[in-house]
């Protein structure tokens, strides 16, 4: 136990650590349901494993590092990052994966750093990235929209597949993924692309199914579903809005710009900010209190930079989305960020 | 003999060139994607460290204080080139599976290190004991990274041992378990850091271990307090 002597004004904090995250994940409902509604019950049965596996890793990292196993579950930040890796992985991915990812983001990333407060990295985004990395099949496998599929996938249907890779009738992930023509299909960015790097333009390449009206079905609720949630984070001061602010402002201005230059060749603004993982990234991954910047001024360059790294990953990157590797390069930069944009203490500086 | 003993403690375990002095991490990390690589990596490192710490150790008494720098590298550099052409001679698979690296060794920090501060100053025999102890707790830490990401990575050991030992090595290969979709973080360039930060802190966790077991109980002596103060 240390005192930490601060000097004054102190400003007082109502909510405790527990109260922050469970806020967090109740913001998150909206998403989860949107994601329920397009891409099925996976992401229900991903959540739970997600959940269960946090607990137990929480449980025997705190029991080896001789600490009190309580209070780590009782501050909920596993939960939130379990949460938070269950929404980003695709719904009908194969159990281990989520076990794998969850497991890596909770030990490796979160208590050999020194745990709650002291990760370098955003637990979940790193997690993510090792699933990337490791198996980008399984990572890339998004179930269809509900409306375009063939196939209607039940519960039990769900079960099966996450656990054994076959549905009860025997369809296995890539069969369920296929559209009314036979052809699987990918997600809008990923299909998006490919086409432009197979020199489509982009009117042929957003003539599919997949794209409705706005950013792709599906994709663009979920998207909205998150901001929904974000924007009542905002609301309850739980984050503050320059980071989310300095993402999109990020993201728009460079692909927008990119975009009025050659509006053949480049994804739309309209697509950068409604799919993929964009409003997800900018209110809920972005903004961990841990690993992004401190100040105000700080957490806008840090916005900024994690946009502009979507951006330029996206169209230029070999990846389709972009999200968990903005945030984890914007995360090593934190600490140059916070170092020149420290603010000035009352009564320091001025011009006189 | 005593010292001896000594290069021999500090060679393997208390100033081991990857896990103490993390010099060489650039082939350590980069090639340690199977035991074979490693242990032909190592291989190597170890016969140069043993020829020019000897070198090095002989000619001493000639070289300028000045331009020993040069001197050290071009005599690591024949060494390098001598064993270079050597794998491609007789283990050509190896060669091509660490290509780049085997030429890098020349720019191996742990090698001019050695001759820097230990060859320069130190009689020849001592210098070549040095050279094999130093290179030894190198090639023990490759093979163990090495050995760590294999089965992480592929679930196999010893995959390919026939390219360093000849054809009867093929019988080596142990398979582990099959896995349908592989690991693969644990055999690209991250995997490997994360395996070595491991290493190192399970190195520093037993030293630890050690230190507090060596470390002897103070005998306690309550005394029963009969005034107040």
């Amino acid at each position: 136990m240390t005192f930490k002597i601060a000097a004054s004004p102190h400003t007082h904090q109502r909510r405790t650590t527990q109260q922050v995250m469970r806020w967090v994940y109740f913001a998150l409902i909206p998403g989860v349901l949107a994601q329920t509604y397009f891409f099925g019950f996976g992401v229900y049965i991903q959540l739970a494993l997600a959940l269960l596996t946090a607990w137990v890793a929480e449980g025997l990292c705190m029991r080896m590092r001789g600490r009190p196993i309580g209070h780590a579950w009782q501050d909920h930040t596993a939960i939130v990052t379990a949460v938070l890796l269950a929404v980003s992985i695709p719904a009908l991915a194969p159990w281990w994966i989520i076990v794998m990812g969850t497991a890596f983001a909770i030990v490796v990333v979160k208590h050999v750093y020194g745990g709650v407060g002291q990760n370098l990295f955003n637990p979940a985004m790193a997690g993510y990235v090792l699933l990337l990395v490791s198996f980008p099949v399984q990572m890339t496998s998004w179930p269809i929209p509900a409306e375009l599929a063939q196939i209607q996938v039940s519960i039990t249907d769900t079960i099966n597949l996450i656990f054994t890779g076959f549905t009860s009738a025997g369809y296995n992930l890539e069969q369920l993924r296929m559209g009314i023509d036979g052809m699987t299909m990918a997600t809008p960015l990923d299909s998006l692309r490919n086409d432009l790097n197979h020199q489509l333009t982009l009117t042929e390449a957003l003539n599919k199914p997949i794209f409705g009206d706005i950013a792709g079905i599906g994709w663009a609720w979920v998207n909205l579903a998150f901001l929904a949630g974000g924007l009542v984070l905002i609301k309850q001061k739980i984050i503050s809005w320059h980071i989310p602010g300095g993402l999109l402002v990020g993201l728009l201005v460079p692909s927008a710009i990119y975009w009025l230059f050659n509006p053949d060749q480049a994804i739309t603004p309209m697509l950068h900010l409604l799919s993929g993982a964009t409003m997800l990234g900018a209110f809920f991954i972005a903004t961990d209190p841990v690993t992004a910047a401190t100040s105000n001024k700080g957490r806008w360059v840090f916005g900024l930079l994690v946009g502009f790294i979507v951006f330029a990953i996206r169209t230029w990157g070999g990846y389709p989305d972009a999200v968990a590797f903005a945030v984890l390069l914007a995360n090593m930069c934190v600490p140059i960020i916070d170092r020149y944009t420290q603010p000035v203490a009352y009564g320091h500086g001025g011009r006189s | 003999m005593s010292t001896y003993k000594e290069l021999t403690w500090q060679g393997l375990w208390n100033n081991n060139p990857a896990l103490v002095q993390l010099l060489g991490l650039c082939p350590l990390l980069a090639v340690t994607a199977t035991v074979t690589n490693a242990l032909g990596l190592g291989l190597a490192t170890l016969l140069v460290l043993v020829g020019s710490n000897i070198t090095v150790s002989l000619v001493r008494e000639f070289v300028p204080k000045e331009i020993r720098i040069p001197v050290f590298v071009m005599v690591i550099a024949t060494f390098v080139t001598v064993i270079q052409l050597l794998m491609n001679a007789y283990v050509y698979g190896l060669y091509q599976a660490l290509g780049i690296f085997i030429p890098l060794i020349v720019t191996n920090c742990a090698i001019i290190g050695r001759a820097e501060a230990y060859a320069s100053k130190s009689p020849w025999h001592h210098a070549a004991f040095d050279g094999l102890m130093m290179g030894l707790g190198f090639t023990l830490v490759l093979v163990l990274l090495g050995g760590i990401r294999e089965i992480i990575g592929n679930g196999t050991l010893f995959d390919g041992a026939n390219l360093l030992l000849g054809e009867w090595a093929a019988g080596l290969r142990i398979e582990l378990f099959t896995v349908d979709y592989p690991l693969l973080l644990a055999i690209l360039p991250p995997g490997a850091f994360i395996v070595m930060g491991f290493i190192i802190a399970g190195k520093n966790w037993i030293d630890q271990y050690r230190a507090a077991r060596a470390e002897k109980p103070e005998k306690v002596v309550t005394r029963a307090r009969v005034t107040s103060q």
